[in-house]
């Protein structure tokens, strides 16, 4: 579970950081982790660009840490600091993208049908412990365009609130719930036809039926 | 106001993050007490973001955090240097 942000405790340790604490930078730095590399992840596609993309973030986050001024939330700040440094890097890679990640109209039509379904049983988090589950849901948030990809995995993943992802990201408020929502259409039509096998079986009233 | 699914649909993201004012609630749910396609897309959608969300889909590789502090002390060792 993403660790909520402590804004007091974060100011407190900033301003003993300035002070010359540099050490509790490891504490400070370290609820906003997962976050970054998971935010590096979605743009850079892959897990070694990520991470060195979020070493790099890391360390203009101290090294620009006098800059924060406490407008936004600290871990939102950090994220548009990961965000700048994981476009830096599309840019020069030169990566022309079939999707546009500055995009900044969401008027593009698409069919955002779900899949129609006439029950559901629910698949328990249990499930999780077979592996091919999660392979499935990660390839399916990889198929997602970048756009989408990148709200879906601070909204629900990261379980950022609407205001810091459309602010970590760039985008409008209204942008992030649309995209949120297309998203979350798109993994349900892909997902709830494979997910039934994962749902538990139903008991049988007969124990003796084949 | 009667709805019909595609218009449930429209709302199903916002009605799982409680979003929806509560006429248009009262309205979508009155419509899933009789629409089993609507209750089973809703069920499945809400499933979906629940499993997305477990630590166990998404996590750090290996030893991240370890290299990444190691990082750090070797920028703020140069930086007292």
């Amino acid at each position: 579970m993403p660790t909520p942000p402590n804004p007091e405790f974060e100011a407190e340790c900033i301003r003993r950081i300035l002070a010359g604490e540099k050490q509790l930078f490891h504490e400070l730095i370290g609820p906003c982790e997962r976050s970054i590399y998971f935010l590096l992840l979605s743009l850079l596609g892959n897990e070694t660009d990520a991470e060195d993309a979020a070493q790099e973030t890391v360390i203009k986050v101290y090294q620009n840490l006098r800059l924060f001024r406490g407008e936004s939330q600290f871990r939102t700040w950090v994220l548009s600091i990961a965000r700048n440094e994981g476009l830096g890097r599309l840019r020069k890679v030169n990566a022309r993208r079939e999707d546009s990640l500055d995009a900044e109209t969401d008027q593009v039509t698409g069919d955002y049908t779900p899949a129609i379904l006439t029950s559901w049983r629910e698949v328990p988090l249990e499930a999780l412990e077979r592996q091919e589950l999660g392979e499935m849901l990660r390839a399916a948030i990889a198929s997602l365009p970048a756009i989408y990809r990148n709200v879906v995995l601070l909204r629900d993943i990261e379980e950022m609130d609407v205001r810091e992802t459309a602010q970590a990201l760039g985008i409008t408020e209204g942008a992030v719930k649309v995209r949120l929502h297309r998203a979350r259409a798109l993994l349900q039509r892909e997902l709830a036809p494979k997910l039934k096998g994962f749902a538990p079986k139903r008991k049988r009233l007969l124990g003796w039926s084949s | 106001m009667r709805i019909d699914c595609k218009h449930v649909w429209e709302y199903i993201s916002a009605y799982i993050d409680g979003e929806v004012d509560a006429e248009l609630r009262a309205h979508i749910d009155k419509h899933l007490e009789t629409c089993e396609i609507c209750s089973a897309v809703l069920d499945s959608t809400r499933n979906v973001v629940v499993l997305v969300a477990d630590d166990r889909v998404f996590e750090l590789p290996a030893g991240f955090s370890k290299r990444l502090h190691e990082r750090i002390e070797d920028v703020i060792q140069s930086d007292s240097a």
